[in-house]
C-alpha cells in the first residue's frame, strides 16, 4: 500500500503564519454562525418559547438520534442579504439520523419574520429536497411558517423553482417511494397548508399548530364568518373532523417523539452496496490543514498535503503520477468508504484534463464515489494550447464528470475560477454536496484578470479614436472592477446565494465527506453501460 | 466693493441653510439658486428668494457657471456665496463673478488659481518657513543618484513608479539596506504595469495625522489663525469625524499655526481658508491649501466663539472682522460627525428615499447642521450627507461622551444612516486615546460593519436555550457510523 509522506514542516514560521491566518478565518466564521443560530434574536426567541414552542434547532436536536451529528446545509443563506433580516434565510435544513435512518430535515424558524419564505428560503428548501431526491432520503418537514414573504411575492411565488415547486417535489418524491412527513408546529397558512396536506403521514401540535387555506381575517373579509384560528384549522379539527392530519400531539416534544416513531416504521430497504474497510484514523492531525494553504492566495501549495490529512491512515494509490501532473488523481478511503480523488495542483492542461477524465471513468466503472478538491485558476490559454485542442480535451473531462453515475462531492479549498470550476465538478455538475473553505474564492475569473481584460477592450476602443488612458486613469478604471470581484468572489457571498451547501471548518472536511458518502448509499446507483476509454 | 444687501447662494443642503441663516441674521436678503429637483428642501423654504438654474444633473445646474451667473444677475443679488464643493474653488468662476460686478464671497481668483495647482502651491510654500514633504521628481534616474537622493530625504522613503496608483508600483524602503531592492522592484512593476521605469521619491509617512489650520485673511491685510482641526478619521480620503483642537502637543500647535499663517501671508490671502498638513511625530508637512469654507468649520466656531460665514461676508464687503490674534484663544473641545444616508452594514451604499421621520435631540452644546426636514427627498443626484452633528464640551472625553449620547438619541426613519458606524468609531480605544492616524478606519473597520456582540442579557437567554437542549431519546447503536462520531 502506498502512503503520502508529508513534506510540511509544522514548526516553520510560514506554516505557523498560515495556520494563524486560517484560524482567524475560522474564528470569524464561527462567530458569524453563532449569530445565525440566534435566529430572529433573543427577544423574539423568548416570545416564541413563551408560547410553549421550541426553536427550530431545538426541535431538530430532539428529533435526531442522541449524540448524532446534524449535517447542516447553507447556514449562511441570505448572509448580508435582505438587510440581514433573515439569518439562515429563516429555515434550518440538513441531514440528520432518526433511528439510524438518514433523513432530510427542513425546519422553519418562526423567530425570523414568522418563518416566511424569502427568495433564498425557497431556494434553501428546494435544495434540501433536491438532496433528498438524489440520495433517496425520507423528508421530515417541521412546519412553522406564515407562507410567502409577501413584499417579495414576485420572487417567491410564480416561477418554476418558486414556492409551488416544494409541493411538486413532495408529490414526485412520494411517488418515488421517498417518505414525506410533516409536523405542524405552528401556522401552515395558504400555500403552507399544502406541506402537511401533501405529506404521506403527518403530526399536529395541539394549541399552536394550525392549517388553513385562509386565516380568520381572510375568512371574515371574504364571507363575513367570524371564527377562531383553532376552530378553523386547529389540531382537534384536523385530527377529529377533517382528517387533514393523522397524529395529535400535546406539545412540541410529544410531536417529535411521534415523528421518530413514524420514521422507525418506514421500512426503507434499498441501499447501494459498497465494499467498505475498517476505519483507520488519519495519519496527521486535522488542525494541520490550517497551515498548508498559504495566507496569500497567489502562493501555490501541494494538494497532496491536504489529501494526506483527509484519508484513512494517509493511504493514497496515485493514478498516472507522472502524466499531467497539474492534476492529482488517486484512490483511497475515507471512514472506510472507497473514494477517488481529483485534485488540482496547478492550471489545467490538455494532459491533465485527459488524465482526470480517464480517472473519473475508472471510478464510475468501479462504483467509487468521487471527491473533487478545487484550487483552480482555469484551463491554460495561448496559441500552443488552443492548437493542440485543449477545448476538446477539457470537454472530455466536463462530459465524464457530468455523466458519471457515482456520487460526487466537491470541496473548494482555494480558488474556483472559470471553466476550471466546471471541469472540477462545480455546482452546475450536481455534486451531492459542495463545500467551501472560509478562505476560498469563486468567480468567473480572478479580479485582476477581469479588470485587465476589460481594460484591454476599453483601451483598444480608445486607440481607434487615437485616445489613451494614463496609468492613473487605468487604475481608476480597474479599481471598481477589482472591488466588485473581491466582494462577489467570497465564500460567504457564494453561500448566501446557495451556490454551495455551506462554508466549513477545514478540519471538519473529512467528517463532512464521510457523512455525505454514507447518506449517498441510500440510493442505488444506476448500472454501468459503457467501457472506460483510454484517452 | 461696497455693502452687501442681497446674497445669491450657489449651493444646496445644510451649507445653503447655514449661509441663508447667517445672511438673514445680518439683515441681508438671500437668493437660493437651486436645481429643478431641489424644490422640496429646507433651504428652498427658508430663502427669501429662489431662482431655478437648471436640471438635476450638477453639470446643468450647480456646476453650470453661465446659469449661476445669469440667475444671480436676474435676481439682483450683489454678491454670491459658493458654499463648499461645486464652484467654490473654481478660479475661472470667481473671475466671472468679478467681471459681472458680483462680489464673490471667497478669496481672490489668483489665490484660488495658485493653490489649485499642486506644483505652484508647493513652490510658493517652499519660499516660506513651512516644511513640505521632502522628495525627488528629477530626471536623473540613475541608481547612484536615486540612492543619494534617498539618503538626503531620510528613511523611510517611498519609491513610486511614475503613473503608479492604488498601491501598485509603490515600494517603501525603511533603511538604506532596502533601498536597492525597492528601486529594482518598483522599476520592474512600473515597466510591467505602466510601461515606464521612471521613479519618484517621497518621504514615507506611514502613520500620520491629518491636521489642518483654519486661517482667515482680513480686508486690512491681516492674517489670523483660528487654531487647528484634526480630521484623521477618514474613509477612502473622505473625512468622517473632525474635531478641534487636534491631538498634538502645544509646541507643535504653535509651529503649525505659524507655518499656516506664513503660507497665507505669502499669497496675500483674503477670507477663510484652510492649510492642511500631515503630521508624524513632531514633524509636519504641507499637504494642500483649501481656498473655501470647510465642511467641518463648525468645530472651530465652537471653540473659538466666532461665526466664520459672517466673517467671510464682512471680509468680502471690505469691513474689518475686529478680531485680535492675541485675544483669539480656544476654549474646550468640539467634535463633528458627518451623518450620511447610507447603509453601514452594506459597506456604505447610499440610501435614497424620503426622510420619513427625524428627531434631533437638542441640548446644551449640541449643534445640528441640517439641510433636510421630515418629508424631504434624498436623491441619488447629490452627495448623501444628511446632516452634521457637532457637540461642544469642556474636555475631549466629555465631548466624546456627549457625541455618543447625542447620536444614540437621534431618531431617523425612512433612510438608513451611518450613525451605528459613527458610534462604533467613537467607542474605539484608539479614537479615545487620541492616537489615531489616517490609517485608523482602514485598519480597524472593514467596509461592512459587523452587528454588535451580544449583551449580557442576550447571552443569558442563549445559555438557557442551550441547557434546554437534550432529550429523552433512546440511545442507538454507535458502531462504525460516522453520524455518531464525537
Amino acid at each position: 500500500m502506498a502512503f503520502i509522506d508529508s513534506n510540511i514542516d509544522t514548526t516553520s514560521s510560514v506554516f505557523l503564519e498560515n495556520k494563524e491566518h486560517m484560524q482567524s478565518l475560522v474564528n470569524s466564521m464561527n462567530s458569524a454562525k453563532e449569530k445565525v443560530f440566534q435566529g430572529g434574536g433573543p427577544a423574539t426567541v423568548e416570545k416564541h418559547q413563551k408560547r410553549g414552542k421550541l426553536t427550530a434547532r431545538q426541535r431538530i436536536e430532539k428529533l435526531i438520534d442522541n449524540g448524532s451529528t446534524f449535517l447542516e446545509f447553507s447556514t449562511f443563506a441570505a448572509h448580508n442579504m435582505y438587510d440581514n433580516k433573515a439569518p439562515g434565510a429563516g429555515v434550518v435544513t440538513g441531514i440528520g439520523v432518526i433511528h439510524e435512518q438518514e433523513c432530510v430535515i427542513v425546519a422553519n424558524d418562526a423567530t425570523v419574520k414568522g418563518g416566511t419564505y424569502f427568495p433564498m428560503t425557497v431556494k434553501k428548501h428546494l435544495r434540501a429536497q433536491e438532496i433528498a431526491l438524489e440520495n433517496e432520503l425520507p423528508c421530515v418537514y417541521l412546519v412553522d411558517s406564515g407562507g410567502a414573504f409577501l413584499p417579495m411575492q414576485d420572487q417567491v411565488f410564480p416561477d418554476r423553482d418558486h414556492f409551488g415547486r416544494i409541493f411538486y417535489n413532495q408529490a414526485q418524491m412520494s411517488a418515488a417511494g421517498i417518505a414525506q412527513i410533516a409536523v405542524v408546529m405552528g401556522s401552515c397558512t395558504a400555500g403552507g397548508a399544502y406541506v402537511p396536506a401533501m405529506s404521506d403521514e403527518n403530526v399536529i401540535v395541539k394549541g399552536t399548530g394550525t392549517i388553513f387555506l385562509g386565516g380568520p381575517p381572510l375568512v371574515k373579509a371574504a364571507t363575513g364568518e367570524v371564527v377562531t384560528a383553532q376552530d378553523l384549522g386547529g389540531a382537534d379539527v384536523h385530527c377529529k373532523a377533517s382528517g387533514v392530519t393523522d397524529h395529535l400531539a400535546e406539545d412540541d416534544e410529544h410531536a417529535l417523539e411521534i415523528t421518530r416513531d413514524i420514521v422507525s416504521h418506514l421500512n426503507k430497504n434499498s441501499f447501494q452496496k459498497i465494499k467498505t474497510k475498517q476505519v483507520i484514523e488519519p495519519s496527521y492531525a486535522q488542525e494541520e490543514l490550517y497551515g498548508i494553504v498559504s495566507k496569500d492566495p497567489r502562493v501555490p501549495f501541494d494538494i497532496k498535503e491536504i489529501i494526506a490529512r483527509l484519508v484513512d491512515g494517509g493511504e493514497f494509490h496515485e493514478f498516472k503520477e507522472n502524466y499531467g501532473s497539474t492534476i492529482v488523481t488517486g484512490f483511497s478511503h475515507i471512514w472506510g468508504f472507497p473514494v477517488g480523488f481529483v485534485a488540482n495542483n496547478g492550471v489545467l492542461f490538455s494532459e491533465s484534463s485527459l488524465k482526470a477524465a480517464h480517472f473519473v471513468e475508472l471510478c464510475d466503472q468501479r462504483n467509487i464515489p468521487l471527491v473533487f478538491l478545487q484550487n483552480i485558476t482555469g484551463f491554460m490559454v495561448g496559441r500552443k494550447y488552443e492548437n493542440e485542442g485543449i477545448a476538446k480535451h477539457g470537454a472530455k473531462l466536463v462530459a465524464a464528470v457530468s455523466n458519471t453515475r457515482v456520487p460526487k462531492f466537491t470541496v473548494v479549498v482555494g480558488g474556483s475560477y472559470g471553466a476550471g470550476n466546471y471541469g472540477m465538478c462545480g455546482r452546475a455538475f450536481q455534486p451531492r454536496q459542495m463545500w467551501m473553505w472560509p478562505n476560498s474564492k469563486i468567480s468567473v475569473m480572478g479580479g485582476e484578470q477581469a479588470a485587465n481584460v476589460l481594460l484591454t477592450v476599453k483601451m483598444d476602443q480608445l486607440a481607434k479614436k487615437n485616445e489613451e488612458l494614463s496609468a492613473e486613469q487605468q487604475q481608476q478604471f480597474k479599481d471598481p472592477i477589482l472591488k466588485k470581484y473581491e466582494e462577489e468572489s467570497s465564500a460567504y457571498y457564494s453561500s448566501a446565494r446557495i451556490w454551495d451547501d455551506g462554508v466549513i471548518d477545514p478540519k471538519d472536511t473529512r467528517k463532512y465527506l464521510a457523512l455525505g458518502i454514507k447518506a449517498s448509499l441510500n440510493k442505488e446507483w444506476p448500472e454501468k453501460t459503457k467501457a472506460v476509454f483510454r484517452m | 466693493m461696497g455693502k452687501i444687501e442681497k446674497v445669491a447662494i450657489a449651493n444646496r443642503g445644510e451649507v445653503a441653510v447655514r449661509i441663508i441663516r447667517a445672511c438673514q441674521e445680518m439683515g441681508i436678503e438671500t437668493v437660493l439658486l437651486h436645481s429643478e429637483v431641489d424644490k422640496n428642501t429646507m433651504a428652498y423654504r427658508l430663502s427669501d428668494h429662489v431662482v431655478c438654474i437648471g436640471g438635476a444633473a450638477i453639470s446643468q445646474s450647480y456646476l453650470n457657471m453661465d446659469s449661476v451667473i445669469e440667475g444671480t444677475l436676474a435676481s439682483g443679488a450683489d454678491a454670491l456665496h459658493p458654499g463648499f464643493g461645486f464652484l467654490s474653488e473654481n478660479a475661472e468662476f470667481a473671475q466671472k463673478c468679478l467681471d459681472n460686478k458680483i462680489i464673490f464671497i471667497g478669496p481672490r481668483p489668483e489665490s484660488i488659481d495658485l493653490f489649485g495647482d499642486k506644483i505652484s502651491a508647493k513652490k510658493l510654500v517652499q519660499t516660506t518657513s513651512c516644511p513640505v514633504i521632502p522628495g525627488y521628481i528629477g530626471d536623473d534616474q540613475s541608481e547612484e543618484n536615486l540612492l543619494k537622493e534617498m539618503n538626503n530625504i531620510g528613511y523611510p522613503v517611498m519609491v513610486k513608479a511614475a503613473g503608479g496608483g492604488g498601491g501598485r508600483g509603490l515600494k517603501v524602503a525603511y533603511s538604506e539596506s532596502e533601498a536597492k531592492t525597492a528601486i529594482e522592484s518598483a522599476r520592474r512593476e512600473g515597466i510591467n504595469a505602466f510601461g515606464s521605469d521612471k521613479l519618484f521619491l517621497e518621504k514615507y509617512l506611514g502613520k500620520s495625522k491629518h491636521i489642518e489650520v483654519q486661517i482667515f485673511g482680513d480686508s486690512t491685510g491681516q492674517v489670523f489663525h483660528l487654531y487647528e482641526r484634526e480630521c484623521s478619521v477618514q474613509r477612502r480620503h473622505q473625512k468622517v469625524i473632525e474635531e478641534s483642537l487636534g491631538q498634538i502637543s502645544p509646541e507643535l500647535r504653535e509651529k503649525i499655526c505659524q507655518a499656516a499663517v506664513s503660507v497665507a501671508k505669502s499669497a496675500n490671502y483674503l477670507g477663510a481658508g484652510t492649510v492642511e498638513f500631515l503630521v508624524e511625530g513632531d514633524e509636519f508637512y504641507f499637504l494642500e491649501m483649501n481656498t473655501r469654507l470647510q465642511v467641518e468649520h463648525p468645530v472651530t466656531e465652537f471653540i473659538m466663539g466666532i461665526d466664520l460665514v459672517k466673517a467671510q461676508i464682512l471680509a468680502a464687503s471690505d469691513q474689518s472682522v475686529l478680531w485680535n490674534q492675541s485675544e483669539l484663544s480656544p476654549q474646550g473641545h468640539a467634535i463633528e460627525c458627518r451623518v450620511y444616508a447610507e447603509d453601514p452594514y452594506l459597506g456604505g451604499v447610499p440610501s435614497v428615499g424620503r426622510l420619513g421621520f427625524c428627531k434631533w435631540p437638542h441640548g446644551p452644546g449640541r449643534r445640528f447642521e441640517v439641510g433636510f426636514e421630515e418629508g424631504d427627498s434624498i436623491t441619488s443626484y447629490y452627495d448623501s450627507m444628511l446632516a452634521k452633528v457637532i457637540v461642544y464640551d469642556e474636555s475631549r472625553p466629555r465631548a466624546i461622551t456627549k457625541m455618543i449620547k447625542t447620536l444614540q438619541e437621534t431618531v431617523i426613519f425612512g433612510l438608513k444612516t451611518n450613525i451605528p458606524f459613527l458610534i462604533e468609531i467613537l467607542q474605539h480605544p484608539e479614537f479615545i486615546s487620541g492616537e489615531m492616524t489616517t490609517q485608523f478606519l482602514g485598519q480597524h473597520f472593514s467596509s461592512h460593519l459587523e452587528k454588535k456582540e451580544n449583551s449580557k442579557r442576550e447571552n443569558l437567554i442563549l445559555d438557557s436555550i442551550k441547557k434546554q437542549v437534550g432529550g429523552s431519546k433512546t440511545s442507538t447503536s454507535q458502531l462504525k457510523n460516522p453520524w455518531f462520531e464525537a
